[in-house]
């Protein structure tokens, strides 16, 4: 489904990652781990599409298509989704009206009719209840006045709305509680098919106990450095990074 | 031939065409009118055609638009066609008291004006200058021609426009909405003086729309004077909808009394050059004053909103939001001024002007003034420039919306802000759909015409 080889990337002349290699099939989901500054959240960024960043070296493909080629908002109808580690706050734009459009590109796209008004109130208010998100932040602008918890409930809303078949989670357990936690991660695995994969990209492992992955992987100085099964996550929480920064002398 | 000589023939071209019509000027003109207009001319001349020189046109040349040779029109014309039948404002609920106003003239044949509450009067100044002078004792009291020069050239010139009159306690339920048409077979001058006298404790809202029925070269004069009595209600909606030959100048006077409340709301959607100069005059206690502008410009075309908040007396409130969406190489400026007065206790005065620059070659010139003499008020004003906000360009696309889509999204936010404040819903239905047309860069015409110009 993704497929990336030897990925260089690079924002404003700092080269971030050096070399990903990352291959992600239906069905399965990848935890992305790693300390601080490893380049987690640029990687997650780039598969998206974000512009800031420069795409050196190598290729990523998804369902064997050039992904570095398309732009965001293509790369969200065929099937990509970013849960923004800061989702983005925007006056004066709707809440609804924002969703109803990018469901309606998503269903143009797949050549199903789009939905009215009415009918799209009633497909949201029923993706509302999987993550309860309180009904009355709708008539807000997006993400406008959200609290923390909130805007990634919020962006688990979106990711319900459009059902993706990759999502890429950045980051959504930081500055939840635990309540939040669960609610998030409740969503996340409800949403899940055996034609559709995620990958959760994360600093603790805490969201791990909620979302199982079937692989980890440890990024590290803009590498992977370290792939192997969920039991990979519980020895991280146990000893930290630094076994595996000594592992891989750094 | 050099620059000086230019201008300096352009103001001598200006008193020599005084100097022919003056004589005639006073002709079919009431007293009232005729009083002030050799001051007034003196008083132009004195400041001069404005050019940055002066502080208060420090964004706005208007040399240039004083250039051409225009025909004057001094004198009532008969429209070349019914305007009632011409015109049709196609906003199906936009039910109003429909006049309109020709080259400056009060159109003669309205007859969609419709029943008025009783003792109402929407007339020509012209004709009422005759009939009821003493309802126009404070004409051009509140326009002072020594302020400003555009002002005294109006009031020399002014010869009509319309009168609106409102007794106390009255309240008009409809709008009235004014289509003031320019329409000349060749490039015409013309003056337009409006006088609105709302009496203590009455309501009422004026649609103001702007448009040109052909392509000729327009400069096009206007001055308002509005007094509000105490504890009445005034709205103003403008939407200025000409095309890139015209120059609109506008000046606005409003007086406030105790209790008041006015509203004053701009939409530019389309114009050469455009002015608009706006001063509010808040004179009682507890007046209200809200000043509302936005402007959607792009190619050459130029926006110059230049406000005056005098707060006179305490505990009066005023809030101006002024936004602005430049693209091409389109130019912009606001100049906000609030003067509190001495003793003008309790004073709550607030400013903002936001501009949306969508190319490096357009250009916004914002100036916020505060001049305060009193100790115990609370002012703010703000401003900012900038682009489009690429982070949540990127939100909006990661969730499968194209970038063209996206930006429209941003931009019509950016607008939503000054839209939502027009009160009469069909109005602001229709606003918010010409101002997402006009950001589409459609054509975003406001009215079906029996013309096919390209305005």
């Amino acid at each position: 489904m993704l497929s990336i080889k030897d990925l260089y990337v690079s924002v404003e002349g700092n080269e971030i990652l050096k070399g990903i290699n990352l291959e992600v099939k239906p069905g399965e989901i990848h935890a992305i781990m790693g300390p601080n500054g490893s380049g987690k959240s640029t990687l997650a960024n780039v598969i998206a599409g974000k512009e800031e960043f420069e795409v050196t070296h190598g290729e990523v493909t998804y369902n064997g298509e050039d992904l570095l080629e398309m732009a965001p908002e293509d790369r969200a109808k065929a099937g990509l989704f970013l849960s923004f580690q800061y989702p983005v706050e925007i006056p004066g734009v709707p809440m609804v009206n924002f969703l109803k459009t990018a469901v309606n590109e998503h269903r143009k796209h797949r050549d199903e009719k789009e939905l009215t008004a009415g009918e799209f109130l009633k497909f949201m208010r029923e993706k509302m209840e999987l993550v309860d998100l309180h009904a009355q932040l709708t008539n807000r602008s997006v993400n406008e006045g959200f609290s923390g918890g909130e805007k990634k409930k919020n962006e688990i809303f979106q990711m319900a709305l459009l059902e993706p078949r990759l999502a890429i989670l950045d980051e959504t357990d930081s500055g939840l509680d635990i309540d939040a936690l669960k609610t998030v991660a409740h969503g996340v695995n409800a949403l899940r098919r055996p034609d559709n994969a995620t990958i959760v990209v994360t600093h603790y492992q805490r969201l791990l106990e909620y979302i199982i992955p079937d692989y980890v992987h440890v990024l590290l100085g803009g590498k992977i450095v370290k792939s192997a099964g969920k039991e990979l996550a519980f020895q991280l929480e146990e000893k930290g990074y630094d076994w595996i920064k000594q592992e891989n002398g750094k | 031939m050099s620059v000086l000589v230019e201008k300096a023939d352009l103001s001598l071209k200006y008193t020599a065409h005084f100097n022919d019509v003056k004589e005639s000027l006073r002709e079919d003109s009431a007293d009232v009118l005729n009083a002030p207009r050799n001051k007034a001319f003196h008083d132009f001349v004195m400041q001069g055609i404005p050019t940055r020189k002066n502080e208060n046109y420090k964004y706005t040349n208007l040399q240039p638009q004083f250039f051409p040779e225009y025909r004057f029109i001094h004198r009532r014309e008969p429209a070349k066609v019914d305007l009632n039948a011409a015109f049709r404002c196609d906003v199906p609920q936009l039910d109003t008291h429909l006049a309109f106003i020709f080259n400056g003239w009060y159109y003669e044949n309205n007859q969609q004006v419709g029943q008025l509450p009783k003792g109402v009067i929407l007339e020509s100044l012209e004709k009422m200058a005759h009939e009821k002078p003493e309802l126009l004792a404070k004409y051009a009291s509140l326009a002072n021609t020594g302020d400003d020069p555009l002002v005294a050239l109006n009031t020399a010139f002014a010869k009509d426009g319309y009168f609106l009159y409102v007794p106390k306690n009255t309240t008009i339920e409809k709008p009235i909405q004014l289509i003031n048409f320019l329409q000349a077979n060749q490039d015409a001058f013309v003056t337009q003086r409006n006088f609105i006298y709302v009496e203590e404790g009455a309501d009422v809202k004026i649609i103001s729309c702007d448009h040109t029925l052909n392509l000729n070269t327009y400069l096009n004069n206007s001055v308002t004077e509005v007094f509000v009595g105490a504890n009445a209600n005034f709205e103003y909606y403008t939407l200025q909808n000409q095309h890139n030959s015209t120059t609109s100048l506008n000046s606005l006077f409003i007086h406030q009394e105790r209790d008041s409340k006015a509203t004053t709301h701009y939409s530019s959607l389309h114009g050469g050059v455009i002015r608009n100069n706006l001063k509010f005059m808040l004179d009682g206690e507890n007046a209200e004053a809200n000043l509302y502008g936005m402007a959607f410009i792009d190619r050459k075309q130029h926006v110059d909103n230049f406000t005056q908040v005098i707060h006179a007396k305490p505990h009066c409130l005023s809030n101006q939001v002024y936004k602005n969406v430049l693209d091409d190489e389109s130019t912009g400026a606001f100049a906000g001024r609030i003067h509190v007065v001495r003793d003008a206790q309790k004073t709550n005065a607030f400013q903002r002007n936001n501009n949306l620059l969508l190319t490096d070659k357009a250009t916004m010139q914002t100036k916020p003034q505060l001049i305060i003499d009193a100790d115990d008020v609370k002012c703010s004003h703000g401003a900012t420039v900038g682009q489009i906000d690429e982070e949540a360009l990127f939100y909006i696309r990661a969730r499968g919306i194209e970038e063209s889509k996206a930006r429209l999204m941003m931009m019509n936010a950016f607008a939503h802000e000054v839209v939502q404040r027009i009160s009469v819903e069909p109005l602001r239905d229709r606003i918010d759909e010409l101002v997402d047309k006009r950001l589409k860069g459609e054509v975003a015409r406001c009215h079906e015409c029996a013309y096919n110009c390209e305005c």
